[in-house]
């Protein structure tokens, strides 16, 4: 849930994107998992879903746009020219964020109105140990706060784990740990989603042929994100993880808690990304010391970068180099699930020396991608599942909400316009969510169902 | 229609969509502001009194069409500003977008998003089984509410259009042209389900809009029947 900026290498497109963008939580599954009695195996399993996910949570808007404002410095070391180049591209780039925002949600949306699994409860992941049936509103708000403590808490405890970890350069550790993540993401909650489409629609499928579709769609997967592919699909792969990753959200956490939790996040992201001690802004830090782009892991990147390898000739000197990084950063991609398309795709176009730089404007054009960490995808997308599967105004509030988050996004990334540095981009998309969500839910909701009762237009 | 509208008009434009959702934003916040305004009115009143509810119904509404365009008044400030914003910022010193589009996609904004929030839990209902009317209200409940709905997304953005104009020329009479079309379609609408009431005029007020509109956004008798006659 960072925005970043880094303007530090500014010779180098592609480094400014990669390092653009932070996840705040490491998903510490692997090492979790050992420690972790898992009461229940599916459930344990959720968790190390969970805690991938939340590890996703604070992700963060890389602007590549802005990293590109290195390039017009190139030529024409123009202030001003990067201001304009950066606002106008910004509008693509906002819409480039826009579409995988609203694919993930919609498919949320989607199947939390029709499959039933999703909605209904089997039970709490150990991270919310609190349960949310008890007799009284006293009780029942407490008990969502003990869980948002204990969730952030442990969210907290993997950050600094992961950050540590990436200050001793333990990447193997990393890759390992992203590897397995991504591996349980893709094959297990593929299976319980797919099987649970199929319940819905009673649709009969033999377990051969289940197999193998499963075990194509896994395999693709992990190549693509973790490997070389098209960027199309694995910017799809990741929405699909996202959204997987936000449906077991929705079912796992109760009701109070999970919207409790929404807003503790946005705060904790607000406060690791900008406070001088955040785990977060450490992370970024070192990674700038480095001069290594920041983790990869759980980023979607909107565009590919195009220019290691090309014209310029510190340029493709460091295009190797890079490769080097980006092989380490394989590892650290991989931090809890789906990691980020940028490294790769640096990695894919590096050896390929084929784009001519045609023009400098071509070249600013391609480097300039927006990086918007998966976290993010599926904090967004809980919040709007959870609407669409618990308002009782039903489409209305989902609507509301998913126009906010949509404008949270656009001001978001407007300040990473103005500020140039990493900003998390939960806290005002999840606000203005939060609020619209409660506001139409309770005020709109009588309002608009009088109105169309009586066949009344405003 | 105003899903074609989007897609032939709006969506090849990033700038223009980022215009369209915060144009929806601002119907939203106004949408709320004045469902506040109504559900406090509500709660203080006594709920058993019909003619009472029913009044306070029409304030509500009322109150929410001048919020409406009150928003729809901030928004064009805010556009104001970002043009100007754009502007300085351009290459060649003039902005990628002019404010007839923004009107225009302004206008659109708000059309789309009243208009699904009237539609959207009625096509919703639709799916499911059931009777149109059966307790005696009339058969013609959705078609009318589609046509309705339709006319009344049309006429966001004409009045989108003509409302900016306004602005822009400090012609006060024309924002209060439309505030007056506005006010006079949503007490039109009181009139149902007597639908001759309501449908008829609204669309002839749109019809009055919609030449309005072209005829300010520099169209002519003549544009349109080359338009129209020969397209060769």
């Amino acid at each position: 849930m960072i925005t970043f900026m880094n303007n530090s290498d500014s010779e180098e497109e592609p480094c400014n994107e990669r390092t653009s963008l932070m996840s705040a939580e490491s998903p510490p599954v692997p090492s979790y998992q050992d420690g972790v009695q898992a009461s229940e195996a599916g459930e344990a399993q959720a968790h190390r879903k969970r805690r991938a996910g939340s590890s996703r949570g604070p992700n963060s808007i890389a602007g590549g746009e802005m990293s590109g404002s290195g390039v017009p410095v190139r030529e024409s070391a123009l202030e001003n020219e990067e201001e304009e180049l950066t606002l106008k591209y910004g509008a693509k780039h906002v819409i480039m964020l826009f579409v995988p925002v609203t694919l993930c949600m919609i498919v949320v949306v989607a199947t939390i109105k029709s499959v039933r699994f999703y909605t209904e409860k089997n039970g709490q992941l150990i991270y919310t140990p609190f349960s949310e049936d008890t007799p009284s509103v006293g009780q029942r708000l407490l008990n969502s706060v003990l869980n948002t403590i204990v969730m952030i808490s442990v969210i907290i405890v993997m950050t600094v784990f992961l950050v540590l970890l990436y200050k001793y350069r333990c990447y193997k550790f990393i890759h390992g740990w992203l590897i397995l993540s991504s591996l349980m993401l893709l094959f297990l909650f593929t299976y319980i989603y797919l099987g649970e489409v199929l319940k819905t629609y009673n649709v009969a499928m033999d377990y051969p042929t289940l197999f193998i579709v499963i075990w194509n769609f896994g395999a693709v997967g992990m190549i693509c994100i973790h490997w070389k592919g098209p960027l199309q699909l694995q910017q799809a792969y990741l929405i699909m993880i996202s959204a997987l990753m936000a449906l077991v959200f929705i079912k796992y956490l109760p009701e109070w808690s999970a919207w409790v939790i929404l807003g503790a996040i946005s705060i904790y992201d607000l406060m690791a990304v900008l406070c001088p001690k955040g785990p977060l802004r450490m992370l970024v830090e070192t990674a700038q010391e480095r001069n290594e782009p920041i983790f990869p892991a759980l980023i979607y990147s909107s565009a590919m970068m195009w220019t290691v390898g090309m014209a310029k000739p510190d340029t493709a000197a460091r295009g190797p180099s890079q490769q080097t990084w980006d092989a380490a950063e394989d590892g650290r991609e991989h931090l809890t699930s789906p990691s980020h398309a940028e490294s790769q795709m640096s990695e894919t176009r590096s050896p390929v020396p084929t784009r001519p730089v045609t023009s400098l404007e071509e070249l600013e054009e391609e480097e300039r991608g927006v990086k918007l960490g998966l976290g993010d995808f599926i904090f967004y997308s809980v919040l709007v599942g959870k609407a669409a599967a618990t308002a009782s105004g039903d489409w209305n509030t989902t609507l509301a909400c998913f126009v906010a988050i949509l404008i949270g996004l656009c001001l978001t990334l407007l300040l990473l316009a103005v500020f140039k540095k990493a900003l998390p981009a939960l806290p005002i998309s999840i606000t203005f969510g939060l609020i619209f969500y409660f506001s139409t839910d309770n005020l709109v909701r009588p309002f608009m169902d009088t109105l169309a009762f009586h066949q009344l237009y405003i | 229609p105003a899903f074609g509208l989007f897609i032939f008009t709006i969506a090849r434009d990033p700038l223009r969509i980022i215009i369209l959702i915060a144009g929806a934003f601002f119907w939203l916040v106004s949408l709320l502001l004045s469902s506040l305004i109504w559900f406090i009115a509500v709660k203080a009143s006594d709920p058993q009194d019909e003619r009472l509810q029913k009044g306070l119904l029409i304030f509500g509404v009322m109150f929410s069409v001048l919020l409406q365009e009150a928003f729809r008044f901030l928004y064009y400030k805010l556009l104001r500003k970002a043009i100007e914003g754009l502007v300085a910022l351009s290459e060649d010193g003039c902005s990628p977008i002019s404010i007839q589009q923004m009107a225009y996609v302004a206008g659109v904004g708000f059309g789309l998003m009243s208009g699904a929030f009237s539609m959207i839990n009625l096509l919703a209902d639709a799916l499911g089984p059931g009777t149109v009317g059966i307790h005696g209200d009339s058969q013609l409940y959705f078609l009318t509410s589609a046509f309705m709905t339709m006319v009344l997304i049309f006429l966001h953005t004409f009045w989108g259009i003509l409302f900016f104009h306004g602005c822009e020329h400090r012609r006060w009479w024309e924002i209060a042209a439309v505030v007056i079309m506005h006010l006079t379609v949503s007490g039109s609408s009181f009139c149902n389900p007597l639908y001759v009431g309501s449908l008829v005029p609204s669309y002839l007020l749109m019809a009055a809009a919609a030449a309005w509109a072209y005829v300010l956004s520099g169209g002519s008798a003549q544009n349109l029947r080359r338009f129209l006659l020969c397209k060769c």
